[in-house]
């Protein structure tokens, strides 16, 4: 016989189905397990729209999606497959470029310009964030290409972790340096950027 | 205006005590039916609702209704049972008596809802009233109407 709380699991499954079946299901969202730790990952119609690093607190993350996105946040581990079997394939060293697409709506201007430009920095390669500023439409904005670095909602997949200071130090990184210098190292690039 | 919760969160608190009043209302087999019906229309109405304090009444208030749909789709009366106590024996509830709950069945849909709400899930007055759409004085009244016929009936 069916407990109580199974029938509610059955129940909420069948809910969060049928949300996503009639175009009620504006966030949906999942955990996925990384060599780092627990990520969260996002998702709305137009495509993943947050990516949340083992040190960020997920909780918090999905308030602010439910403030920022639509309230009709879901926990719906069905609709990001693609996106988990894209990442546990890139930490293999089996991906060298992300098929996914990706919501840009959490960051607007410069910084959605700068982090479009950092899509397009290929796998194994880093740039400077001097570099980033200049493709983003404005040479001097050093320190803003930084900070759109830092506040990237999509990181891994949108690599920032890519992008170094001029002369290659390491910078900084939303899920520490450590997480930065293991991805490069991943990626086998870290031998001409040594660390700071 | 605050800011609403993610639904998965509302989803999550609130859905034992959704499917404890289903089940009272309308039994397990068409508790589960209510259950969807009630988190799809809360979730419909969700991002437009503008006060977020009492996210409980308002769920009840939906699934009430929806109990009253699936009663009228189903030509039946409504058939409060034994069922809420699986939820509400850890606050106290005595085991099952089958002839208490018939008694219950057999009160006019007021009463009844206002009983299987306060004894059956546990609820206070303001949210009976809540889930009934009346206010709480009324759903005092229902309440005290209810005990009083069940009192005269079991005597």
């Amino acid at each position: 016989m069916k407990t109580l709380e199974n029938a509610i699991d059955s129940a909420i499954n069948r809910v969060t189905a049928r949300a996503a079946e009639e175009g009620l299901l504006d966030v949906a969202y999942t955990t996925a397990d990384s060599p780092f730790g627990p990520l969260l990952l996002a998702q709305t119609r137009r495509g993943l729209v947050r990516v949340g690093l083992p040190n960020q607190d997920a909780e918090e993350l999905l308030v602010d999606l439910s403030e920022r996105v639509s309230p009709r946040v879901l926990e719906a581990p069905a609709q990001l497959d693609e996106a988990r079997r894209e990442l546990d394939l890139y930490f293999e060293g089996k991906l060298d470029r992300f098929d996914l697409p990706l919501d840009w709506r959490l960051s607007g201007g410069f910084r959605q310009r700068v982090l479009r430009a950092i899509d397009r920095i290929p796998y194994g390669q880093t740039r400077s964030y001097t570099e980033m500023a200049r493709k983003a439409g404005n040479e001097r904005a050093v320190r803003a290409a930084g900070s759109a670095c830092g506040s990237n909602p999509i990181p891994l997949v949108v690599p920032c972790h890519r992008v170094l200071r001029t002369g290659g130090a390491l910078g900084g990184y939303g899920g520490g340096l450590p997480m930065k210098r293991a991805l490069l190292e991943l990626e086998g690039v870290l031998d001409e950027s040594p660390g700071s | 205006m605050t800011a609403l919760p993610p639904f998965q969160t509302v989803l999550d608190e609130h859905s034992a005590a959704v499917m404890g009043i289903l089940r009272g209302a309308v039994g397990r087999d068409g508790a589960e039916d209510c259950f969807q019906e009630t988190f799809l229309a809360a979730l419909r109405a969700y991002p437009k609702l503008e006060d977020d304090r009492n996210l409980r009444g308002w769920l009840l208030t939906i699934a009430h209704r929806k109990a009253i749909d699936y009663h009228r789709a189903n030509g039946r009366k409504p058939v409060p049972v034994a069922e809420p106590a699986e939820l509400a024996a850890p606050n106290g509830m005595p085991e099952r008596d089958d002839g208490l709950w018939a008694a219950v069945g057999r009160l006019p849909p007021k009463q009844r809802a206002a009983v299987a709400l306060r004894y059956g899930s546990d609820l206070p007055h303001r949210e009976i009233a809540a889930a009934l759409g009346c206010s709480p004085e009324a759903a005092r009244r229902s309440l005290h109407e209810g005990l009083k016929r069940l009192r005269k009936e079991l005597a």
